[in-house]
């Protein structure tokens, strides 16, 4: 079997985010980038799996700029066995992303596409799920248990759902998305860092995918949460009481 | 709607050690420190919300594209990852490791770096270590350092001090025996020179051994021995000749539970307090003679030339201690406001701020420098000794001026700057003094000229 991992370079996620001046974005200019960690979770899981003999071959993708080498060399550190570079700069939203993932999974065929549920950057969590739309394939989103029997064609997603877990059971090949409970990402080790400096990053571009990147939708203003107000002093119970009804409105 | 069952099922987790969104959790829940307050709930903020290294993220030597300043591509990818691990399963536990003078109990910090494999840095693989040089472990003892100065220095003393010294200097018998518990972690390892009237003039030391059928006993006391409440394996300097001064010394290993070995007291220290020192007992032990490091006789060159590695590797703490001192800082200045505008924006300050930020660099890249050189096999003792004056002395300096910085709350034992100082000063006494270090340095340009 084969897994196909997409890896999303995000601004490190102990960076305090600063946004632009001219709000068209937040800023990225000498900021410390890391893979995201929806990601490095379903790569960690992937890994998981060919360790236990259900796959074969783990194969990391990553779209951007030049810098994405960097996010795929920490995934073929981590254990990865390729990688593959979608290389474009131009800005990629969920939809573009998807249809580039499409282009790859038609040339590649792998049995599993393996996704974070989300990026902690824009917060989308909607790649996924159209992938698994394009190509036609069952999804398991939000997997917080993802388990395999040996030899078998599906595979078995527990989903941390509102009234408890869910479990389903995928055809393969299918899309899953990690969820933040699924498993515990190792770290690179030396040797393996030193390993993955041989490892082949083969550098494909959207035409060749046969994906047009078109402007679906325009970011028109990005600013600051609002700073949270500081609390007050009440003098009663009453006047307590009086707040939560009338003011907060939560009793 | 999914932020609300994030926010309460994480609750139910359970899980240990390195799990890193789940020790990002209890950070985010647990401290409020007023760097870590969140703005808005997203999933982004759990994993932002660590105290550590908000703008220090921005500011390190790598900067965003990746190239770093000072290491090459695999090396910064290693101190990352280091880094990473440090945060994680060691920062944590620093402020309770200094507040309780001992290690967490509930995790085996030894096993865990044993598992990363950072004890073995410099051992060769056929033992189970990763065969590499001086450099990654100054850059390991860096990033554990700003973690925590304690767990650092007795990495320290465990993976330089102990494991490398037997690397260097024992027997394939002896490193086959001791080596592989020592880099897993399972083992402890400790060295010991100084006696209680024999410091800087550590020739002068009169623990002694006679020799007998089979081997020595040894009699006497070591004093500040790193790790060696906890140790399993120490390497003990003795004088196997009185009369012969600094020819008269040989090394020893020494094994936890030897018949007239003994332990005093753990020291109630000023700072690095966790790192467990005490004084070492001898009545009376036998140890045989195969437990000799090196020749009868030579423990002056044991000790010397190990004495430049550990200055080297040693030097590298104080370069964590001073990141951590700017990873408290530089979030604290943006975030602290008088006279209307945050402090970080007085002149003042920001002159603080950039002297903290070359001295860090300036001991960095010396330190770095001095590592490769002793990689390249060209270990040279003034310049081990004036790395570890330079960077040990900023390190304390810097920490004076973190506490400045934060004012009023730098005095606090709340915020961590009072223990960056009290760890810091420690390197300007370990691996011989600030004096000492100086005078070495004097001779030997005194010689060569």
């Amino acid at each position: 079997m084969k897994i196909m991992v997409a890896v999303k370079r995000v601004i490190d996620y102990a960076v305090k985010i600063r946004v632009k001046a001219d709000k068209s974005g937040v800023e990225t200019t000498n900021v410390k980038m890391a893979m995201n960690p929806f990601c490095e979770i379903a790569l960690e899981e992937a890994l998981r799996l060919r360790e236990a003999g259900h796959a074969k071959e783990v194969v990391v993708v990553s779209m951007g700029g030049p810098q994405c080498a960097e996010t795929l060399r920490t995934g073929l550190a981590m254990g990865a066995d390729r990688a593959i570079h979608v290389s474009t700069t131009e800005l990629l939203h969920p939809l573009t992303v998807a249809k580039l993932l499409r282009g790859l999974a038609e040339s590649e065929k792998p049995n599993m596409l393996l996704l974070g549920k989300q990026a902690i950057d824009d917060d989308a969590n909607q790649t996924g799920q159209m992938i698994a739309g394009l190509l036609h394939w069952p999804q398991g989103t939000f997997a917080s248990k993802v388990a395999m029997e040996k030899g078998s064609d599906s595979v078995v997603v527990e989903r941390e759902v509102d009234g408890g877990l869910e479990s389903l059971k995928l055809q393969l090949p299918a899309v899953i998305t990690a969820d933040l409970r699924l498993n515990q990402p190792r770290y690179a080790t030396l040797p393996n860092i030193m390993k993955a400096k041989k490892k082949p990053i083969s550098q494909v571009t959207p035409e060749q995918l046969g994906v047009k990147i078109s402007r679906d939708l325009e970011i028109v203003e990005v600013i600051e949460p609002p700073k949270r107000k500081a609390g007050v002093m009440v003098a009663s119970v009453d006047e307590l009481l009086d707040k939560l009804k009338n003011e907060a409105r939560v009793i | 709607m999914w932020h609300t069952k994030f926010w309460t099922s994480t609750i139910k987790m359970q899980r240990q050690g390195a799990n890193l969104a789940g020790r990002l959790w209890s950070l985010a829940a647990t401290r409020t420190s007023p760097w870590t307050q969140a703005k808005h709930v997203s999933p982004a903020i759990i994993f932002a919300s660590r105290p550590m290294s908000t703008s220090t993220a921005i500011m390190e030597e790598g900067m965003g594209s990746g190239r770093s300043l000072l290491l090459d591509d695999t090396a910064e990818q290693f101190k990352e990852s280091v880094r990473h691990f440090s945060q994680e399963n060691i920062a944590p536990h620093a402020a309770a490791i200094d507040h309780n003078n001992s290690f967490p109990t509930d995790v085996n910090l030894w096993k865990l770096m044993g598992d990363f494999n950072l004890h073995g840095i410099t051992v060769p693989e056929e033992f189970g270590g990763l065969g590499l040089g001086y450099l990654y472990h100054c850059i390991a003892m860096e990033e554990i350092s700003r973690a925590s100065g304690a767990v650092a220095l007795s990495y320290g003393a465990h993976s330089n001090l102990c494991i490398n010294q037997l690397v260097r200097n024992g027997t394939q018998a002896q490193k086959e025996k001791y080596l592989p518990k020592l880099i897993s972690g399972e083992h402890i390892g400790a060295l010991a020179m100084s006696e209680p009237n024999s410091g800087s003039d550590v020739v002068s030391m009169k623990c002694r051994a006679g020799k007998v059928e089979g081997g020595y006993v040894l009699n006497g006391n070591k004093m500040w021995c790193t790790n060696g409440p906890k140790a399993n394996t120490l390497i003990v300097y003795v004088k196997t000749d009185v009369h012969a001064g600094a020819h008269g010394i040989t090394a020893f290993i020494i094994e936890k539970g030897m018949e007239g070995f003994s332990t005093a007291q753990k020291l109630d220290k000023l700072g690095m307090r966790g790192s467990d020192t005490c004084e070492l007992v001898f009545e009376n032990c036998f140890v045989s003679n195969d437990q000799i490091l090196g020749q009868e006789g030579k423990g002056v060159y044991v000790m010397m030339s190990g004495l430049d590695l550990e200055r080297l590797v040693l030097a590298a703490g104080p370069l964590g201690l001073m990141q951590a001192c700017l990873d408290v800082v530089l979030p604290y200045v943006r975030e602290r406001q008088q006279f209307g505008k945050p402090i970080g924006e007085f002149q003042l300050m920001q002159g603080k701020l950039a002297d903290m930020y070359t001295k860090m660099q300036a001991s960095r890249a010396f330190v770095y420098s001095v590592a490769r050189m002793c990689d390249a096999g060209h270990a040279d003792r003034k310049d081990c000794a004036s790395v570890i004056l330079f960077s040990a002395e900023n390190a304390t300096q810097m920490a004076l001026q973190a506490i400045q910085c934060l004012g009023g709350n730098g005095y606090v034992n709340e915020y961590p700057t009072g223990r960056l100082l009290r760890d810091a000063k420690l390197y300007e006494i370990g691996a011989g003094t600030s004096e000492i270090r100086r005078m070495l340095i004097g001779r030997e340009l005194f010689k060569e000229g």
